[in-house]
């Protein structure tokens, strides 16, 4: 630390508006002269660590040479008093993606290519930077795990970059400390570790698939022999890493190759919204799974506990219990041959029968897998029967595993705890996660943590976790640091950050260096060292370095292949049978599709997202059968005391059809105490009754208590029946659409275009802007939603407004549920405005407010807009959104930053819907008259928010006047219908009917939907 | 022309005469002008004028809140747009057809027993159409901006949209309440006179004589007088027709089912007669007693506006049974039919039935003399009336907006305390006015009277 920074803890009487008022009788070089005299006076940094904790942190921070350039941030900070726009590219050379202007255009937009980590494991995306601000994330179509698409976490992670409530300093016991400080004092811990060869050091991460942190910390345990690395985070793949151990001997994860699957059976997994590779597998899913398919349409049998959306795209779905899962797929194994004990088949031998039949006749397209909730055997089992299926190298692969190094986490975290409670930890260094929350209730962690002589954290937040520690380190968010990981199959990306740290963050390469004794080492130095010494290409490498940051990965660095052999023998031993008294209830733990397990818990985009399936908002609760509530005579809303173990927690019950009986899903991810503003005390803390032996499924109980709570979802009616249901959504199977292609025609009395007694308007000329939503891909993940509330700068309105109705997200993915109510089917329908070509709003709106564009839009007109409301009313589709407050949040600064600076920030007291992302095409316009053409939205890569964000490609946006745009193929198309065209509104927005491959076994074409049973 | 006289059902009930004939010129001036030129205000009225002074005040707080919050202190949602806001207006623009439809079209028919009754129904329609207008006014997300409906040259270069209803509505009220506001104070001006000659006080000279603009009773004046009033009543004798048809065409308009219907207009209009005639008789019934005017407003007066109910509401009960009919068995819109179905017994099926039970049901029994000569039952059914034509309207908006037709978009619809607030702080707004209205305004046309009198005794002599 320099002499002429000021010291903490000085003691004087500045406040701001003293210092402001310095400022203001000087101008020009005067202002910045006495800005030095006063960041050099007696109380400036008191003041500072009152008012802007951020800057004072940075100022204690920075060295003299950094001074002038602390100036410059400070004196619009104090003359504006917050943080304003002055946010700066990183000074290291990083590599714009798609267009390389020479300089930074005003207006132009510039693309990186980086990587976005969930769970440990890389999304390759590409980040939309407005004058080094990032405001919008995409998918990277070369990276292998997105293609192009994103999931919703992906999306929201921009708005976690602007977060108010992130940690804007070091803390040091509750009080601001510095990283030289922090530095220092590791300096010395590490004396005696020395000695000791570093018994009593420990690290705790989560899944760590980055290189370079790998590197770091084998290092560290290379030079402490004795020190200990524990991995932990609460949705891990034990039992998959488990599974692969006890089916070959050795570790191996697997590489599915969805598109390459006829027939797929799902034993409880969740591929399609879970795991490291469920973006791209929904891409490969759904290009399979439609049918126009070139190979022939694939079929899912989905044997689900807790309600997914796989198990939405099933199919036939088998909804059983958790613990009964396992008992399936030993039935289905031992059809297939393999040796295994039996389980108890309750009463589903035909469907087993059934799947059995259909899986041995595509051999060598049949595809198992096993979700990371079921116990290892069942793992074992799914390996030993794509075995059976000869389906290694066809339709799944074996990779070295991703991870570092493979742990098994809920052991991992024991260990650390038991250790706490031994007291034998002196350092304990945790980089990221949030364990006081999140670990196991068995492991004590918030006690222990007591025990620790010294605990460092290093987090986004200070949250639960950091304020037990002794010094928490602010860190960096993605967007913000040089670092690495690896995708799904293994291929390395490198993360490559768009903005300066906006509160003086480290990342965790840093931190590790600090504790291998070179606190000064910056990210990109310690990430190019490792990429250095991998490529091997010497003088080479710079060029290689900016090629792969363009692109976003490293080509090449996929997980090898693995042969391995199925062993014999593993499940040889029946599995325990449980009884069931009546009022044991199964928990079932998932991780919340929002929060997942409460990370991001204060992101208002992923709190207010309607969870899949569910339509929940800002709470987790606890899913329940209708029979199941109906015998403990609950209501939804209705709160329980889960118990389990001898401890409990109380939850709020969702009553969800085709959940199975006897059992409940358990959201993991809310009731967080120090989540932030926005988090806490949304939902409960799964937590608290969530053991390492039994973190899946738990035989427990619930009890009512007599409160409620108000469970609050976007969508109030579930069914869909007449006289809606054909005009709404539909479907079709298989056979039905091969035997009359055209069967969507029989729903429309007077056709797609009903006469009007109207001349209409020509349409046929220049671009004509029109949507069509693949009912087929479309998986209901929800990325859609956030990612144009992203693009579109929707405000979050808050559990109260979604409760009176008023959410304002443009796009939304209707769920219904259709025939059985015990087994009910599940259809997804993504709506946003249907730009009609009549469209209803427009005749009744007094203002002209809202007008139609040549070019097929609903334009909606903020300005001119005074609020009657009336085009909502007469809105069959009801897209539209109201402003009933001033929604936007004008105040908080961070938050403006995030803003899409090309579409307006919507004042109180006026109506908005979706607009086609009127701004992409306006950009797209532009560029095509300056070449004197229409738009070509392919050759301009022209792609509304909602499209590019789709991970299946459900949604195709272009110009149906241009027949040879995938917008006007598709209209073309048999299945193409429009919603409620009766009504002659001529939407321009069409949707693809629903073609589902029911097994003709288990389905008679007549007998619609009652298929499968219930356990 | 005396009903008594001529009843052969004599000794079964007597209906008096409109007019209590022991009157004289003077005496009835008196009575009238009695209640203005006095320092004594009736406790009762001094009780009604502090409570609606109260909750005109409550009115004016939920505006405040309104303009600074934004309208999403009442309870409107996604899919319910429009609630309270747009119920309360076309309740009030309903009351206010009685007015006019009495001073105008029953002035063309010559009907007599309007005299006594036109300039008070007049003001009801007057405070009514000011309490209707200041919802579609405040319903607006921005209301600072809605001057933006009229269409006036602006540097924007735009106009309003014609094509709107809401559009319509602006000229429809504007207009009505502009013809109403000059009518009822055309009328006043001969009454106006004879405050100004007979009051004592100065200050009520000054202000009768400046608001009575020189008017002197000489034959050219009166004849002057006549023609306007006769063209007045001419024109506004259509407006009473054309401002509750376009209000309904707010509805039929669009092509939600429920409000997308031809029969709309003639309905609405009906009803509005319906709920108009019941507002005169709630407020006049109380006031005849407290001001012993029972002599001007005589039980014939009751039981003409109790028939004139009973013949409107058969028109709304039709109206019912069509719109039934048509959503049912006719239209064979499976849209239609579910909206139907689902008001009749979905999860708002308890205000359908209020409102059959208030519209349809109850005002039956004004079919019997009996009850129509009863004060207290009459004033009873008219609450009941008044209640049953709000309910009319919170079922056209609220089951209908509720589920429409896309499943996965309904909601249900909560008032809110502002809604409240705001819908019984008009009544208080309205009451103030009325209540000030009573005290210094002339209730009861005098000179008409006086004519009316005069024409009565001659026929008598």
């Amino acid at each position: 630390m320099s002499e002429s920074t000021p010291r903490i803890g000085q003691q004087s009487d500045l406040t701001l508006e003293q210092a402001r008022e310095r400022l203001t009788r000087a101008r020009g070089r005067r202002y910045w002269r006495s800005l030095e005299q006063l960041a050099t006076s007696d109380g400036f940094q008191s003041m500072l660590e009152r008012e802007m904790p951020r800057q004072a942190a940075a100022v204690a921070d920075w060295d003299p040479i950094d001074r002038r350039e602390f100036m410059r941030l400070m004196g619009a900070s104090l003359a504006l008093a917050g943080l304003t726009a002055c946010t700066k590219q990183p000074e290291e050379k990083i590599v714009p993606y798609v267009k390389a202007p020479e300089d930074v255009i005003p207006g132009k937009p510039l693309f990186y290519a980086t990587s976005f980590v969930h769970g440990g494991f890389a999304y390759g995306v590409l980040a939309e930077s407005h004058m080094g601000r990032p405001t919008k994330i995409e998918g990277n179509p070369e990276h292998p795990a997105s293609l192009g698409g994103t999931n919703a976490f992906a999306q929201a992670s921009v708005l976690q970059l602007y977060d108010p409530d992130r940690s804007q300093a070091h803390m040091y016991l509750g009080r601001q400390g510095t990283w030289d400080q922090f530095a220092r004092q590791l300096e010395i811990e590490m004396v005696p570790l020395q000695l000791s060869q570093g018994a009593g050091l420990h690290i705790l991460t989560e899944t760590v698939t980055s290189p370079t942190l790998a590197a770091q910390i084998l290092a560290l345990l290379e030079r402490f022999p004795k020190a200990k690395w524990h991995q932990y985070e609460p949705v891990n793949r034990d039992n998959a890493l488990a599974g692969a151990e006890l089916a070959f001997g050795d570790t191996a994860a697997t590489r599915h190759h969805f598109d390459k699957a006829a027939v797929i059976l799902s034993l409880d997994a969740d591929f399609l919204g879970r795991g490291p590779g469920h973006v791209r597998y929904a891409r490969d899913f759904a290009a399979r799974h439609s049918p126009l398919a070139a190979e022939g349409m694939s079929r899912l049998y989905a044997v689900e506990s807790s309600p997914s959306i796989t198990g939405g795209q099933a199919d036939h779905k088998l909804s059983v219990r958790a613990s009964r899962v396992e008992h399936i797929a030993r039935a289905i194994a031992r059809g297939l041959g393999i040796d295994a004990a039996p389980g108890e088949t309750g009463g589903h031998e035909a469907w087993i029968e059934a799947a059995v039949r259909d899986l041995k006749q595509h051999r060598g397209a049949a595809l198992v897998v096993a979700g990371d909730n079921q116990p290892p055997v069942v793992h074992a089992l799914a390996h030993a029967m794509n075995d059976a299926l000869d389906a290694f190298g066809k339709t799944v692969e074996l990779i070295a595993p991703v991870e570092a190094v493979p742990a098994k986490q809920f052991a991992s975290i024991k260990e650390l705890s038991d250790d706490m409670a031994s007291g034998s930890v002196n350092l304990l260094v945790i980089l990221g996660g949030n364990p006081v929350y999140t670990a196991p209730a068995d492991c004590n962690f918030a006690e222990g943590l007591k025990n620790v002589k010294l605990a460092v954290h290093q987090s986004l937040y200070r949250d639960e976790t950091s304020r037990l520690c002794h010094w928490h380190i602010a860190a960096t968010h993605y967007l913000e640091e040089w670092s690495d990981a690896r995708a799904f199959d293994g291929t390395a990306s490198i993360v490559q950050p768009l903005i300066e740290p906006l509160y003086g963050g480290r990342s965790a390469h840093e931190v590790m260096s600090a504790l291998l004794g070179r606190a000064g080492r910056k990210g990109l130095e310690l990430v190019q060292d490792t990429w250095r010494e991998r490529s091997g290409a010497g003088d080479g490498f710079e060029k290689e370095w900016r090629r792969w940051l363009h692109d976003g990965f490293v080509p090449g660095t996929a997980s090898p292949a693995r042969k391995l052999k199925v062993k014999r023998g593993f499940a040889s031993e029946a599995p325990a049978a449980r009884a069931l008294t009546p009022n044991d209830l199964e928990l079932m733990f998932q991780p919340d599709p929002g929060t997942w397990d409460g990370r991001y818990a204060n992101n208002g985009w992923l709190q207010e997202m309607p969870r899949p399936m569910t339509q929940i908002v800002w709470d987790n609760a606890v899913l329940m059968a209708p029979q199941t509530a109906a015998y403990r005579r609950l209501r939804n809303g209705f709160v329980v005391e889960l118990q389990f173990a001898g401890r409990t927690v109380n939850a709020p019950v969702f009553i969800h059809p085709g959940h199975p009986e006897d059992s409940a899903t358990v959201f993991m991810g809310g009731g967080r105490t120090h989540a932030g503003r926005t988090g806490n005390g949304a939902g409960f803390n799964a937590f608290a009754i969530r053991t390492s032996d039994q973190p899946w499924i738990a035989l427990g109980a619930a009890r009512d208590t007599g409160a409620t709570r108000d469970v609050v979802t976007t969508q109030e009616h579930h069914q869909l029946s007449e006289p809606h249901h054909e005009r709404i959504y539909r479907a079709a199977t298989l056979a039905e659409f091969k035997a009359n292609p055209d069967f969507i025609k029989k729903y429309d009395e007077f056709g797609q275009t009903p006469p009007s007694i109207y001349p209409g308007f020509d349409y046929s000329k220049g671009n004509q802007w029109g949507m069509v939503v693949n009912l087929n891909a479309c998986i209901g993940c929800n990325a859609c939603v956030v990612a144009c509330q992203s693009e579109n700068n929707i405000p979050v309105v808050g559990k109260d407004q979604v409760k009176r109705g008023r959410e304002m997200h443009w796009i939304r993915v209707d769920r219904y549920f259709v025939g059985d109510p015990m087994n009910p089917e599940v259809a997804l329908q993504p709506v946003a405005c249907m730009h009609c070509e009549n469209a209803p709003c427009e005749a009744v709106c007094p203002v002209a407010a809202t007008v139609h564009s040549r070019e097929g839009l609903n334009q909606m007109v903020y300005n001119r807009c005074v609020g009657t409301r009336y085009c909502s009313n007469n809105c069959p589709y009801k897209v539209r959104r109201f402003n009933f407050y001033k929604f936007a949040d004008h105040t908080t600064p961070s938050l403006k930053l995030q803003r899409n600076p090309d579409v307006t920030v919507r004042a109180r007291g006026v109506m908005e819907k979706c607009t086609f992302c009127v701004q992409r095409i306006s950009e797209a316009r532009i560029e095509a008259k300056k070449k004197g053409r229409l738009v070509d939205v392919r050759a301009d890569g022209l792609q509304t928010a909602c499209q590019q964000a789709c991970p299946t490609k459900a949604i195709v946006f272009g110009d149906i006047n241009n027949p040879d745009d995938d917008v006007a193929k598709q209209r073309a198309l048999p299945l193409n219908y429009g919603m409620l065209v009766e009504l002659n509104t001529r939407p321009r927005l069409t949707y693809l009917a629903k073609v589902r491959n029911p097994n003709p076994e288990l389905e008679q074409p007549a007998a619609a939907a009652a298929h499968g049973g219930h356990s | 022309m005396s009903a008594t006289a001529q009843d052969p059902n004599i000794g079964r009930v007597e209906i008096p005469d409109v007019l209590d004939l022991r009157h004289t010129y003077d005496s009835a001036t008196d009575k009238i002008n009695g209640v203005i030129l006095t320092k004594k205000t009736p406790v009762p009225i001094a009780v009604a004028m502090g409570i609606c002074f109260l909750l005109a005040g409550l009115l004016f707080m939920t505006i405040g809140r309104l303009l600074t919050m934004g309208i999403g202190i009442w309870g409107n949602n996604q899919p319910v747009a429009w609630a309270f806001d747009i119920i309360n207006f076309v309740w009030w623009i309903g009351i206010g057809h009685a007015g006019t439809l009495i001073s105008a079209i029953l002035f063309l028919f010559r009907q007599e027993w309007r005299t006594s009754i036109n300039r008070f129904a007049e003001a009801m329609t007057i405070f009514a159409v000011m309490c209707a207008g200041l919802f579609p006014l405040l319903h607006t997300g921005r209301p600072w901006l809605a001057y933006w409906l009229f269409p006036y040259p602006n540097v924007m270069q735009m106009y309003p949209q014609f094509r709107s209803p809401l559009m319509w509505d602006v000229f429809a009220v504007s207009t009505y309440f502009t013809v109403s506001a000059l009518f009822w104070y055309t009328g006043l001006i001969p009454d106006l006179a004879s405050l100004r000659d007979r009051a004592k006080n100065k200050l009520t000279k000054i202000i009768a004589g400046v608001a009575a603009m020189g008017w002197r009773g000489s034959a050219r004046h009166w004849q002057r007088y006549d023609i306007i009033y006769l063209l007045l009543a001419g024109i506004s004798t259509p407006l009473v027709i054309s401002v509750h048809s376009i209000v309904a065409l707010d509805f039929a308009v669009s092509q939600l089912p429920g409000w997308h219907t031809t029969i709309f207009p003639p309905y609405f209009v009906a009803g509005a007669v319906f709920s108009g005639f019941a507002m005169v008789l709630t407020l006049a019934i109380p006031v005849r007693a407290l001001f012993g005017f029972k002599d001007f407003i005589t039980q014939k007066h009751l039981d003409a506006i109790s028939k004139v109910m009973l013949a409107t509401g058969l028109i709304v009960v039709y109206g019912y049974a069509m719109e039934a009919f048509i959503a049912l068995v006719y239209s064979a819109n499976p849209h239609e039919e579910f909206l139907m179905k689902n008001r009749m017994f979905g999860p708002y099926a308890w205000s359908y039935w209020m409102l059959i039970l208030c519209n349809a049901v109850i005002p039956q029994l004004l079919w019997f003399k009996r009850i129509r000569l009863h004060t207290g039952i009459v004033w009873v059914i008219s609450i009941f009336i008044n209640i049953g034509m709000w309910l009319e309207r919170f079922v056209i908006l609220v089951t209908t907006l509720h589920r429409d037709f896309v499943p996965s978009s309904w909601g249900m619809y909560k008032p809110t305390i502002f809604d409240f607030s705001m819908f019984i702080g008009t009544i208080g707004f309205f009451g103030l006015l009325m209540c000030l209205f009573i005290r210094f305004v002339p209730m009861i046309a005098g000179f008409e009277l006086r004519e009316l009198l005069h024409k009565k005794k001659s026929h008598h002599h």
